[in-house]
């Protein structure tokens, strides 16, 4: 290891300008940061605050448009303004890469084996035994098992979580003085997360190597790093160690930021007032399958397995589980997108089993559904008054989208958006306000149930937390019953009235949201609850420990 | 927000605003040589110095294979037609046979693969093989066909447009049927048409508001590099011996034809005018449909460097729009 006062990144000054048809955008300001070797230095920040730019500007991986002024020394190295046959030097042995998307990183067409033999042989070092014999070593170090065996597997042969360990062992092959890790665990479940961050520190223990981590999920930072820079607008607003960045945020921005990272609180949330219980329920499912078809040859996929649930008018339903876990099929089905294949499924009165879109299109005007990602959800030719309106016009409310126009600036005003806003195109409105008028498309037509698929998935934490703030408002409101999807323990804490945990298409667990947090009595649910990370490293450190020891 | 200005959105002007260096050079090009093909086409009646059939003016007959002089700029044919006129009326029968080639091919080709697209199923399937097998066929065979069954192989003008029209339209609905129907394929699966789905609209309401025209983005493209090659199909035909008439339009491929003899005597001045018509008429079209092409792409799209040292402040205004959510913006 090298000595502390000989950091293994320095970033001074650093300026970066990119050219784009709407004039120059300033990206990063003037920041300076530095990466002491065996130091996890996590930067944070909303999305467009120049995390990434600055991480990516370490490799000299910007796109041409990009104009770099300042310093970043790499390991005694100034990479700005590197000619390419020296940054290719550089990237592998002194600086590797992590990518967000594992299954996109690694090609599909070559072994596990071959590619992270590429890496080794491009510096040029290995015969073609050695080099194998090298990515066995990596993998078993990695934690894949059989390492001798899989060595020669395709990437389709490997989860989600062993793809991202692969890529982790390929950026660890040349070791590295600094790994840039971009958001490595945001696409993977909580569970597989919580591995991935374990060995992200066991390899940093064992190789002295320094890990900068760019992610905007606070829970990971408590987990992970020793440092943490926040950023604003491409601007470095504060730089401290973990413990104090929690403690003590020292800048309103880092304030704000934490406030509104949304925990597990274990609260029961009342009913709406005006909601009867001894109703009959919106939603009635009893043994409900749902099946995709195989392709030639291969069976039927299962995605559901035979489940019963309700919804009540007025409640809120929280629906957990990892990927691949059936619950967006679910909501899916509510909503008339996949049929379903056996079983009994009643919709606001109306059989869903073998249903016929002609019958169910009546019922549909007392269905709401919002989008997991509010950037593909609205036609981009048509303005936001117009997407609202569509509803309205389709059910018959109304002849065109001027004539909705009244009540379509009455939903902006109920979802918080300004009335101009009506006149924008999708695509000139934040995540946060396009998914508010997604919101305000869903509940134009007064609905009885809403079905909210990952709805502040795609969002910024502090957008996320207005969001979430102004479903819990208009649900009070107006008493809609909803089904709320998510993979976010946190926000089923916060909406829902009770929860369902799926798992792998069953019900692991059901019950009053407080009951089934607070008190989990199925192993898969307490597992999923200790993989969670908390935004305190004091708490999660503890968490830690517990979670190691429940490992063995 | 304000709205665009109109000379932004004007389609061709758009981008002749947003390109620089090499990729200008290109669309300024292929502009000006298109822009010079319409001018001849439509000023015809008025810059020719003679009409596309004559063959004698007040001072008696032209002479056939006459050399240039201040009679005939540019020389007379075997048959005795002023070659400069010829070329210059050339220029309006092949702009109408774009013209109507491409409306009848795109319409028919847009329909077909929306409803092939969005509908799938049995539909689908027979459509696809239909336009697979009209690809396998050799265009320009296909066109003599079309043209014999049409017009009995020699015709009057608009017969002989209208049969290199339709035969060139065979051809390319088939293409415009691909390239929505690969659209369509993809936008049906986008979460804005479920949306529309879940509130309920119809079949027809959610293929024609919200699936078409996200389909059609990238059809300016192909109609430039099927005008060129319209251009080029007739001109074929025409040399071939299919087209049009001398006494019934002006005809770029038909005067190539005739002069295959002058050549090889030293009369240049035959094949040589309606020769480079063709080329630069097709070049332009071309060129603007590279250039159309690439500054659709924004990774393909070259833009000026930013300049060192300015820190513009409309720059942090086109910053980021969630931070400045998050920053109150909205309440």
């Amino acid at each position: 290891m090298a000595s502390v006062t000989n950091p293994a990144v320095e970033i001074r000054d650093l300026d970066i300008t990119f050219s784009t048809d709407g004039g120059d955008v300033h990206a990063v300001r003037d920041v300076s940061l530095d990466v002491r070797p065996g130091e996890v230095l996590a930067i944070v920040g909303e999305s467009g605050s120049g995390k990434t730019v600055t991480a990516r500007s370490i490799l000299g991986l910007l796109p041409e448009t990009a104009t770099t002024r300042g310093a970043v020394v790499l390991d005694g190295v100034d990479v700005v303004g590197l000619s390419r046959d020296r940054l290719r030097d550089v990237r592998g042995t002194k600086a590797a890469m992590i990518f967000q998307e594992p299954s996109t990183a690694l090609n599909p067409v070559y072994t596990v084996g071959w590619q992270l033999a590429e890496g080794l042989r491009a510096h040029g070092k290995y015969s073609r035994a050695q080099a194998k014999a090298k990515a066995i070593e990596m993998l078993a170090r990695v934690g894949i098992p059989e390492p001798e065996r899989r060595v020669s597997d395709y990437p389709h042969q490997f989860s989600g979580g062993q793809k991202q360990r692969i890529v982790i062992a390929m950026a660890l092959a040349l070791e590295p003085a600094v790994i840039l890790a971009d958001e490595p665990t945001t696409a993977l479940d909580v569970t597989v997360q919580a591995e991935i961050l374990d060995l992200l520190r066991r390899l940093r223990d064992e190789t002295g190597t320094a890990i900068v981590l760019i992610t905007h999920n606070m829970g990971v930072v408590a987990d992970l790093a020793d440092r943490v820079a926040v950023m604003l607008n491409g601007e470095l607003v504060e730089t401290a160690p973990v413990a104090e960045i929690f403690a003590a945020p020292a800048h309103e921005y880092t304030k704000k930021l934490l406030a509104a990272v949304p925990r597990v609180e274990i609260v029961d949330r009342p009913l709406p007032q005006g909601a009867d219980v001894a109703a009959a329920p919106v939603v009635e499912a009893q043994g409900l399958v749902i099946e995709y078809p195989g392709r030639l040859g291969s069976p039927t996929f299962r995605a559901v397995h035979a489940i019963d649930f309700s919804i009540k008018p007025g409640e809120v339903l929280g629906l957990v589980g990892e990927s691949g876990s059936g619950k967006t099929t679910i909501g899916r089905a509510l909503a008339g997108l996949t049929p379903v294949a056996d079983g009994s499924l009643r919709v606001l009165g109306t059989e869903m089993n073998g249903v016929k879109e002609r019958q169910f299109r009546a019922r549909r005007k007392e269905l709401g559904f919002v989008f997991q990602d509010p950037a593909t959800s609205f036609n981009p030719l048509l303005t936001i008054a117009e997407c609202v309106a569509e509803p309205l016009i389709v059910h018959g409310g109304a002849r065109n989208a001027e004539a909705a126009r009244d009540k379509v600036d009455e939903l902006l005003e109920a979802v918080q958006l300004p009335k101009a806003f009506g006149d924008r195109y999708p695509h000139e409105l934040s995540g946060g306000q396009r998914q508010r008028a997604s919101l305000a498309r869903a509940l134009a037509l007064d609905p009885k149930l809403l079905i909210a698929d990952e709805p502040t998935s795609a969002l910024d934490v502090s957008v996320q937390a207005r969001v979430l703030d102004l479903f819990g408002e208009l649900q009070d409101r107006f008493g809609f019953a909803t089904l709320f999807i998510t993979h976010d323990l946190a926000v089923v804490d916060m909406l829902a009235h009770r929860v369902i945990v799926l798992h792998k298409g069953r019900i692991a667990e059901e019950g009053p949201t407080a009951r089934v947090l607070g008190d989990p009595q199925d192993d898969y649910t307490r597992k999923l609850l200790a993989s969670l990370p908390v935004p305190d490293p004091v708490e999660q450190a503890a968490r830690r420990a517990a979670w190691t020891a429940q490992r063995g | 927000m304000a709205k665009r200005r109109l000379i932004d959105r004007l389609p061709v002007l758009h981008q002749l605003r947003q390109s620089v260096g090499l990729q200008r050079g290109m669309l300024v090009a292929g502009l000006v040589l298109t822009a010079l093909f319409l001018l001849c086409a439509i000023l015809a009646p008025w810059i020719a110095p003679y009409s596309y059939s004559q063959l004698s003016d007040a001072n008696g007959n032209f002479g056939a294979q006459q050399p240039p002089s201040a009679q005939h700029l540019l020389g007379t044919t075997v048959g005795g037609y002023d070659v400069l006129s010829r070329t210059i009326w050339g220029a309006q029968t092949a702009l109408y046979v774009v013209i109507v080639a491409i409306v009848l091919s795109v319409f028919i080709g847009i329909l077909l693969g929306l409803v092939s697209g969005y509908l799938g199923g049995w539909v689908d399937r027979v459509l696809v093989v239909i336009a697979d097998a009209i690809y396998a066929f050799p265009t320009l065979l296909l066109a003599i066909v079309v043209a014999i069954a049409i017009s009995g192989g020699q015709s009057k003008m608009w017969s002989g447009i209208m049969a290199a029209a339709a035969s060139i339209t065979v051809v390319f609905i088939p293409q415009y049927f691909r390239v929505v129907r690969a659209e369509v394929v993809r936008i049906k699966s986008e979460a804005f048409v479920e949306s529309a789905k879940v509130i309920g609209a119809t079949t027809p309401r959610v293929m024609f508001r919200h699936v078409l025209r996200n389909a059609t983005r990238t059809l300016p493209l192909i109609v430039t590099l099927n005008a060129s090659e319209a251009i080029s199909t007739l001109a074929a035909l025409g040399f071939l011996g299919f087209g049009i008439e001398p006494t019934s339009a002006a005809e770029w491929g038909y005067d190539l034809n005739k002069s295959i003899s002058d050549v090889a005597a030293g009369i240049w001045w035959t094949a040589i005018p309606p020769g480079i018509a063709i080329v630069i008429t097709i070049l332009g079209v071309t060129l603007i449909g590279e250039s159309l092409n690439d500054l659709a792409d924004p990774r393909l799209r070259a833009r000026r460097r930013s300049t060192a040292k300015s820190t513009p402040a409309d720059a942090v205004a086109a910053s980021q729009p969630a931070s400045r959510e998050f920053m109150g913006e909205v309440e």
